[in-house]
């Protein structure tokens, strides 16, 4: 089974993220770039799908030279090769023609199963695997804590607000993963040596035949018109127990619609 | 101050980002709970043996990393950083390695050495007694040759890993000419064989988690095979090993004092007093200003000598000036880091008076600071 994994390089949550004051775009070389946590737990589902079934793993990433940093560790995960596309015309690219970029890339790659995050840490639209399939033609099970594959088969439990669902469909096909489909793993320092070897195809748009109209801040859909820092927490609510903490608790919950 | 290191390939670079992780996510956080409980961490060490981080330096024909000192020596920094006994764990293990990876016969070599530094087995180093610290050279152990094998028969003090490691890298007498340098072998003893038992931990200031007990050996047989490199002969490997181990040492000190740095600059900034940052008093501000001058100097002193042992060159008597250095700053840097945290520093609930206690051992292991002032001062009228 040959499954693409898509990675995304994000500034380190860890640190001040900036965007830069021109053209409202993620300032990238301003913050330490990291894989988009969600994708780790993609790269062990695509680790732990090839070692049940076989086959090979890809590394699918669009973004600037520095995601080569990125790529390397999804390879020293264990991943067997990757293709990454990069090009200047794709700066500012909005969620819609990323997903149009991406999936002409993997229009050159040959693919069982796509696994992707279910949302990046930086742009965080959480559309990328629904707009993908649509222009695949193939299926989306998003928000998948299980995956199962028998045959031409994959079976996935999908994360609900009250549960889950379990949906089932045809390879190919593309899947979105949560946090508690798995606990991804490290790298070794064995499988670092070995990432040097591993093969990287780099694609500009013309290689990958991305139709320049189509991307970047130019051409994109959206338009970011204004951007302001998140105001500071407001100072939250103490509530004060006097016989009737509890009440006045489940007041303000229900207040708020949690309860 | 954010540590700025130049590494020689991507590997390297990549390793130290593998290694940060493990730091940071499996490791520091663990480091005061389990300190407190004196709870030996085996499984990081199995984790770390997983992750190809037991071997670094030794060749990857047998398993190992094959990475230079100047490599090695940094991922043990990072790793005291975060926890000095999975430094130091790692530092001795790679020192109980030394003597079979350099003059263990092939055969010897050939079927141990793979499992040793690029497995999950843990070692320890034996050569302190009671009576013979400083002056290693009158130990009284003896591994009597006997019919194709020896008895050993003695008690080797302060052994880091004792009773938990699974070799024993051991140094006793053959008989030859002693009392002295002469008649001392190098054996490998695995931790199963009989006659060999660990009496119960130190009960220690600081470093709770890494266990150095007695270990006895009682009758205990081990095969002819057993002796690394040539009998009789084995102290020369003894100082060759501790040359080599003092780098690791030096090293995790600097971590040591990294840690406490950095404890005591993220404090200054945000404790205030008389309605400001303490860090803007020029009396904590120059504080902090000299550990970081210090810490990145004893960092310095330690690549210089590995650099030198990685290009061939005679780096014992700068290994010795890392060691000195490198510890007394972590001594002088961790109790500055209690001060800069006062009444706070000194209590359980901050790590700066944990740290402050483990310094301290760094300034007695490998050969006490006194020691390594002897050592430099032999070397005084040579190339080092
Ligand atoms: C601060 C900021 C604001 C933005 N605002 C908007 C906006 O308002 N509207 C808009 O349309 N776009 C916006 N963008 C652009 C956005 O970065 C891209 O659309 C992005 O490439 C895809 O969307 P996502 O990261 O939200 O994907 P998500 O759907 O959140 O990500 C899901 C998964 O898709 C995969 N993936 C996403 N991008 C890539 C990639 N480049 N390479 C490989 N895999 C990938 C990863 O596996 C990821 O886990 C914004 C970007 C930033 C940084
Ligand atoms: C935490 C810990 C872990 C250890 N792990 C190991 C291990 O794994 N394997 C192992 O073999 N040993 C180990 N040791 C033992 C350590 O190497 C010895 O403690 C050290 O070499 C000093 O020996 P000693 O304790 O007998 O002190 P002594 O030799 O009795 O020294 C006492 C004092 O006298 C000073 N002194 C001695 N001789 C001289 C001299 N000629 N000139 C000036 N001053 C002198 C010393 O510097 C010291 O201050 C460990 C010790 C500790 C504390």
């Amino acid at each position: 089974m040959n499954i693409v994994v898509l990675v995304k390089q994000v500034p380190d949550t860890a640190t001040e993220r900036k965007l830069t004051s021109d053209d409202k775009t993620l300032d990238r070389a301003a913050s330490d770039g990291v894989i988009n946590e969600l994708d780790e737990y993609a790269i062990e589902e695509g680790l732990l799908l090839k070692e049940k079934h076989g086959g090979e793993v890809t590394i699918l990433t669009m973004g600037p030279e520095q995601a080569t940093d990125s790529i390397r560790k999804a390879l020293s995960m264990g991943a067997d090769k990757a293709v990454h596309v990069s090009d200047e015309a794709l700066h500012g690219s909005d969620a819609l023609q990323s997903a149009y970029a991406l999936s002409r890339a993997l229009g050159r790659i040959e693919f069982d199963l796509v696994v992707l995050g279910s949302e990046s840490t930086d742009a965080r639209t959480g559309v990328m695997g629904a707009a993908l399939a649509e222009y695949l033609g193939v299926p989306q099970l998003t928000l998948a804590d299980k995956v199962d594959v028998d045959g031409q088969a994959i079976k996935v439990q999908r994360l609900t607000d009250y549960g889950y669902d379990v949906v089932e469909a045809e390879l190919p096909a593309v899947v979105s993963v949560v946090e508690k489909i798995n606990e991804p793993r490290y790298p070794s320092f064995k499988l670092i040596m070995q990432a040097k070897k591993k093969p990287v195809e780099k694609l500009t748009i013309a290689d990958a035949e991305i139709d320049a109209a189509r991307v970047g801040l130019a051409n994109a859909t959206t338009e970011t018109v204004d951007v302001a820092p998140a105001p500071p927490r407001a100072a939250g609510t103490i509530v004060k127990d006097e016989g009737e903490g509890g009440v006045k608790i489940a007041e303000f919950l229900a207040e708020k619609k949690f309860v | 101050m954010r540590v700025e290191r130049a590494l020689p390939t991507r590997e390297a670079s990549d390793l130290l980002d593998l290694v940060q992780t493990l730091v940071n996510r499996e490791i520091a956080p663990r480091a005061a709970v389990d300190e407190e409980r004196a709870a030996f961490p085996r499984d990081l060490f199995t984790r770390l043996g997983r992750a190809g981080l037991l071997g670094l330096p030794y060749p990857a024909d047998y398993g190992g990393g094959g990475q230079p000192y100047e490599v090695y020596l940094q991922v043990v920094e990072e790793l005291a950083r975060g926890w000095l006994a999975v430094g130091l764990g790692v530092s001795v293990h790679t020192l109980a390695c030394f003597p079979l990876a350099g003059y263990g016969a092939p055969d010897l070599r050939e079927a141990l050495l793979g499992d040793l530094i690029g497995g999950e087995l843990l070692g320890a180093y034996c050569l302190s007694e009671a009576d013979s610290g400083s002056d290693a050279a009158a130990m009284a152990t003896t591994a009597t040759p006997v019919d194709g094998g020896y008895l050993v028969n003695g008690t080797k003090a302060w052994t880091t890993h004792g009773g938990v490691a699974d070799f024993y890298t051991l140094f006793a007498r053959t008989g030859g000419s002693g009392p002295g340098a002469r008649g001392i072998s190098c054996l490998h003893v695995p931790a199963s064989t009989e006659g060999v038992s660990a009496a119960p931990p130190e009960r220690k200031m600081g470093m709770a988690s890494s266990p150095t007990a007695s270990v006895r050996f009682d009758a205990a047989r081990v095969d002819g095979t057993a002796l690394i490199g040539e009998r009789n002969r084995g102290f020369g490997i003894a100082l060759a090993a501790l040359d080599s181990g003092r780098l690791g040492i030096a090293a995790c000190a600097v971590g040591v004092a990294q840690a406490a740095m950095d404890i005591a600059v993220d404090y200054a900034r945000e404790r205030r007093q008389f309605d400001r940052p303490i860090s803007e008093f020029q009396g904590v501000g120059f504080l902090l200003a000299d550990m970081a001058t210090q810490v990145e100097a004893a960092r310095e002193l330690y690549l210089a000598a590995a650099r030198r042992r990685d290009l061939g060159q005679p780096f014992g008597a700068r290994a010795a000036m890392a060691k000195l250095f490198a510890s007394d700053t972590a001594m002088r840097v961790t109790t500055d880091a209690v001060q800069v945290l006062g009444g706070a520093g000194y209590t359980r609930d901050h790590p700066a008076e944990r740290l402050m206690r483990e310094a301290k051992a760094l300034q007695i292991v490998e050969g006490t600071n006194q020691i390594q002032r002897m050592v430099i001062n032999r070397h005084l009228d040579d190339r080092g």
